[in-house]
């Protein structure tokens, strides 16, 4: 029993960074833009979340609140870059998409490392790292008696802020698209932009806005690999997979902010099955195939399923030309 | 009210050129409000360019547009709005993921969320003001042609336009549908609204039009009172010199045995009965004509003999010569590949002409190429032999194109039919099966299509039609088979039966039907006996 509240919670926290990293392409591709460059916007994010930290602890005075909120704007603001980057050649260029966020994984993933290592050897440890204070920012919150409440307590008081950040920001996005104006208007660019342009709404303006604002989100969730699961050391390579798991997520939670939430928790419980439930003999190698093996059955089952309405925007992949016929 | 006394619409010497072609030339048109006006013209008179400019999605050369008797520039669709202009577009701009009453607000400015049961009520109140019947809560991608449609003219009032222009709106319709969309027009001109209505169909502009103004090759020619009007007057001035309006058909052309269809079931894939024991016999020399509601089976019809569509039960017979011997062959269960090696030459014209009959973006030799290509021995193709024919087909068919190799998709729809039909019937088909040929074609094209199809009935051809305007079935067809549900309601003399009774059989399966069909299985059985 325990085993198993131990297991959710942990994967909650690991299932977070998928999450980010599935609401930042869930937008994305609602704007109608596939931007297979999530990877690569979360190395970016990564890194620039750490040297962002590291700089607020250098410029502003210390680690602590300083450090969390500098390493939060500066991810978001590198995954935006990197999502800006793909906007123009798509949006603006009309350049192919697959082929674009393709190339902004390889450019993001050698940002990151590159980047990551220039900032530990200009640290005197040889590595970079945030100090502990900063590190403690990161750590999960106590909310004093309520997380002392038996089981409950560990389900669901016992995470760091991000956890509560994105899951907050699931339900905002459900809200957005369901029942706000704009949320219905971008609907509307990544199903037809051709009917949205011609109801007045500005198609460009908001692909725009939704890929960069996208990216940023999944900047935030590369910030995460690096301050929680790292610790707020960088490591080579810490993203992973995990981009590439987060544009699986987005077919798996059929484009639904607030599914992705239940499919982050899943994911995230198996990348960490083994710490909880290890089987003697059985390789590591396989407890780390399994979330991949997982998302190929995945992507077959929901292949087979066929909805009109949860399925991937309908102009998702193609770029839009006014004049073209 | 003063609107009455000004004219909605005022359109003065109006001139739009694309590159060196004249589009519209010193146009000059006149609406007034509280009137249903016609603008007629066949395919490429500049029908639509000129309504383009008016809902501001082409700007003219020059020229004045007035509305309500004041000059304007109309640069965009939403300066357009702003002017209380509406148009429906032939191709409807709507988003099918999302709800009628989702599409109808889409992009208008306002709160950051949107009132549903206010804009439900609202939605329901215009639809009660004009007689539609619409549900707003319902997805686009479960609707009818004709419920999107009632969804674009809504969108388009609730936008507060005054002035509608709709694109060929019967084109997609059937005869109920269109008598439901006019009851609509009606009620909307009786509340002082000005309308064109853009068409070549010459009843509709009868029954439903105040005024007609006819366009010709980019030209203006008139606007008459539509009372004043025939259908060959309007003809006359539309096309420039007169046309006979009746269609042609051949007697006395010796019947043979082509195809014998029996019992035919189809089932799709939700388990529905698409196709329910159809029964007919098409003789070549012969038009057969089918009737019916869109979506009675006429599709699946088509495809189940062209081996597209899988059978679930019943035979097709083929009569055709193998080795000397005339054999009935069975096509069931036969891919559309093996029917045409089997030297069973059966000609397709689908209704989707871009989407299943031809390659849009491939010219028209390539497309030619599609259906001969197998032919070729050796790793090459042999790109002479279509050239030639493509240079003979546009020679034969008068199709207006800037060359052998220009993209399909740039062509005029009726341009794009008579190649669709050139290249069919250039392989001397046994059988010809052509659905909906002259849909969204112009009275001359239209024309050139049926004395096509006659053309082949007097080699000796058997030719299914299948159409939706029952003039046409009637006047050219020599059996009319009608279909009603999947099943056949009857196969009739058109020469002897009326449109109301044919109107009746589509939508209805009649006793006596039940019984002819029982009858032509059993003679069936008892020829098959004797043999």
């Amino acid at each position: 029993m325990d085993n198993i509240i131990n297991l959710l919670n942990a994967a909650v926290a690991a299932g977070t960074p998928l999450l980010l990293g599935t609401l930042g392409e869930i937008l994305t591709e609602k704007s109608g833009n596939l931007n297979l460059g999530v990877e690569g916007m979360m190395f970016m994010g990564a890194v620039s979340g750490l040297a962002g930290g590291l700089a607020a602890e250098q410029w502003l005075g210390g680690a602590g609140v300083m450090a969390a909120v500098g390493a939060l704007l500066i991810s978001f603001l590198a995954g935006a870059l990197g999502a800006l980057i793909y906007s123009f050649l798509t949006i603006t260029l009309r350049a192919n998409q697959n082929v674009t966020g393709l190339t902004l994984t390889i450019f993001g993933t050698g940002f990151g490392n590159f980047f990551g290592e220039i900032l530990g050897q200009r640290s005197a440890t040889g590595f970079a790292q945030v100090t502990q204070g900063t590190q403690a920012m990161f750590q999960p919150i106590h909310f004093g008696a309520l997380s002392d409440i038996p089981i409950l307590g560990k389900l669901l008081f016992s995470y760091n802020w991000i956890v509560y950040f994105s899951v907050a920001l699931a339900i905002l996005m459900a809200w957005f698209f369901k029942k706000s104006r704009t949320g219905l208007n971008l609907r509307a660019v990544g199903e037809d932009p051709a009917t949205a342009d011609a109801a007045g709404i500005n198609v460009t303006r908001y692909k725009y806005l939704a890929t960069i604002v996208g990216g940023g989100i999944c900047g935030i969730g590369g910030m995460y690999m690096c301050m929680v699961t790292c610790n707020g050391i960088w490591v080579h390579g810490c993203v992973s997979g995990y981009g590439w798991l987060a544009v699986a997520l987005v077919i798996f939670a059929t484009w639904n902010p607030a599914r992705a939430i239940l499919c982050g928790i899943i994911f995230g419980g198996l990348t960490v099955l083994r710490m909880y439930f290890p089987i003697k003999g059985l390789a590591t190698q396989f407890y780390d195939m399994v979330p991949y093996i997982v998302t190929i059955v995945v992507l077959v089952i929901t292949s087979i399923r066929q909805s009109r309405e949860h399925s991937q925007p309908k102009s998702c992949g193609n770029n839009y030309f006014r004049e073209e016929r | 009210m003063e609107n009455t006394k000004t004219n909605a619409v005022e359109m003065k010497n109006v001139t739009k050129t694309f590159g060196s072609v004249v589009a519209n030339h010193d146009v000059n048109l006149t609406l007034r409000t509280g009137e249903i006006l016609a603008l007629l013209g066949e395919n490429g008179s500049g029908k639509t360019t000129l309504m383009n400019m008016l809902s501001g999605i082409y700007f003219p050369d020059h020229g004045e547009i007035y509305i309500h008797g004041k000059e304007v520039s109309i640069r965009s669709p939403k300066d357009a709005f702003a002017l209380g202009i509406g148009m429906i577009h032939q191709h409807f701009k709507l988003v099918d993921v999302l709800t009628a009453a989702e599409n109808i607000v889409l992009g208008l400015p306002g709160g950051a969320t949107i009132n549903r049961k206010l804009l439900s009520q609202k939605i329901r109140d215009i639809s009660q003001k004009y007689g539609f019947d619409i549900d707003p809560d319902k997805k686009i991608y479960q609707m009818s042609v004709s419920e999107k449609q009632t969804v674009e003219i809504i969108k388009v009032l609730y936008r507060g336009a005054g002035i509608l222009i709709l694109d060929e709106p019967t084109a997609v319709l059937t005869p109920q549908e269109t008598e439901k969309l006019f009851r609509v027009l009606r009620a909307m001109k009786d509340d002082n609204k000005a309308i064109i209505i853009i068409t070549h169909k010459l009843h509709e502009v009868l029954s439903v039009s105040d005024r007609v103004a006819i366009l010709r090759k980019g030209e203006y020619i008139d606007t008459v009172e539509t009372g004043k009007a025939t259908q060959q007057s309007l003809t006359e001035m539309m096309v420039g010199h007169s046309v006979s309006l009746s269609i042609d058909r051949p007697e006395g052309i010796p019947k043979k045995d082509c195809l014998k269809v029996h019992s035919l079931t189809c089932i799709n894939s939700d388990g529905v009965k698409k196709l329910d024991q159809v029964s007919f016999d098409a003789f070549g020399g012969e038009i057969l004509g089918v009737a019916g509601i869109a979506g009675s089976g006429q599709k699946e019809l088509c495809e189940a003999l062209t081996g597209l569509y899988p059978v679930k039960g019943g035979s097709i017979l083929f009569h055709n010569e193998v080795d000397g011997h005339l054999v009935d062959e069975n096509l069931v269960g036969k891919s559309p590949d093996e029917i045409i090696k089997k030297g069973i030459s059966m000609a397709f014209v689908p209704e989707d002409r871009l989407g299943m009959g031809l390659v849009a973006s491939l010219d028209m030799v390539d497309n030619i190429m599609l259906k001969n290509y197998r032919q070729n021995s050796g790793p090459f193709v042999d790109r002479e032999t279509p050239k030639k024919t493509a240079e003979r087909l546009i020679e034969e068919l008068q199709i207006v194109t800037p060359g052998v190799h220009t993209p399909i998709r740039r062509l005029s729809g009726g341009n794009v039919q008579k190649v669709l039909l050139g290249r069919e019937i250039e392989c001397s088909p046994q059988l010809l099966i052509v659905a909906y040929p002259a849909r969204g074609l112009d009275i001359n094209s239209s024309y050139t299509v049926y004395d096509l199809l006659n053309q082949q009935k007097k080699k000796g051809v058997a030719v299914i039609f299948i159409g939706e305007d029952l003039d046409v079935l009637l006047e050219i067809s020599d059996r009319l088979l009608v279909l009603c549900g999947g099943q056949v309601s009857g196969i009739v003399d058109p020469r002897t039966t009326s449109k109301e009774e044919i109107g009746l059989m589509m939508v209805h399966v009649g006793d006596q039907n039940k019984e002819n069909q029982a009858n032509l299985q059993k003679e069936r059985k008892e020829a098959a006996t004797h043999e």
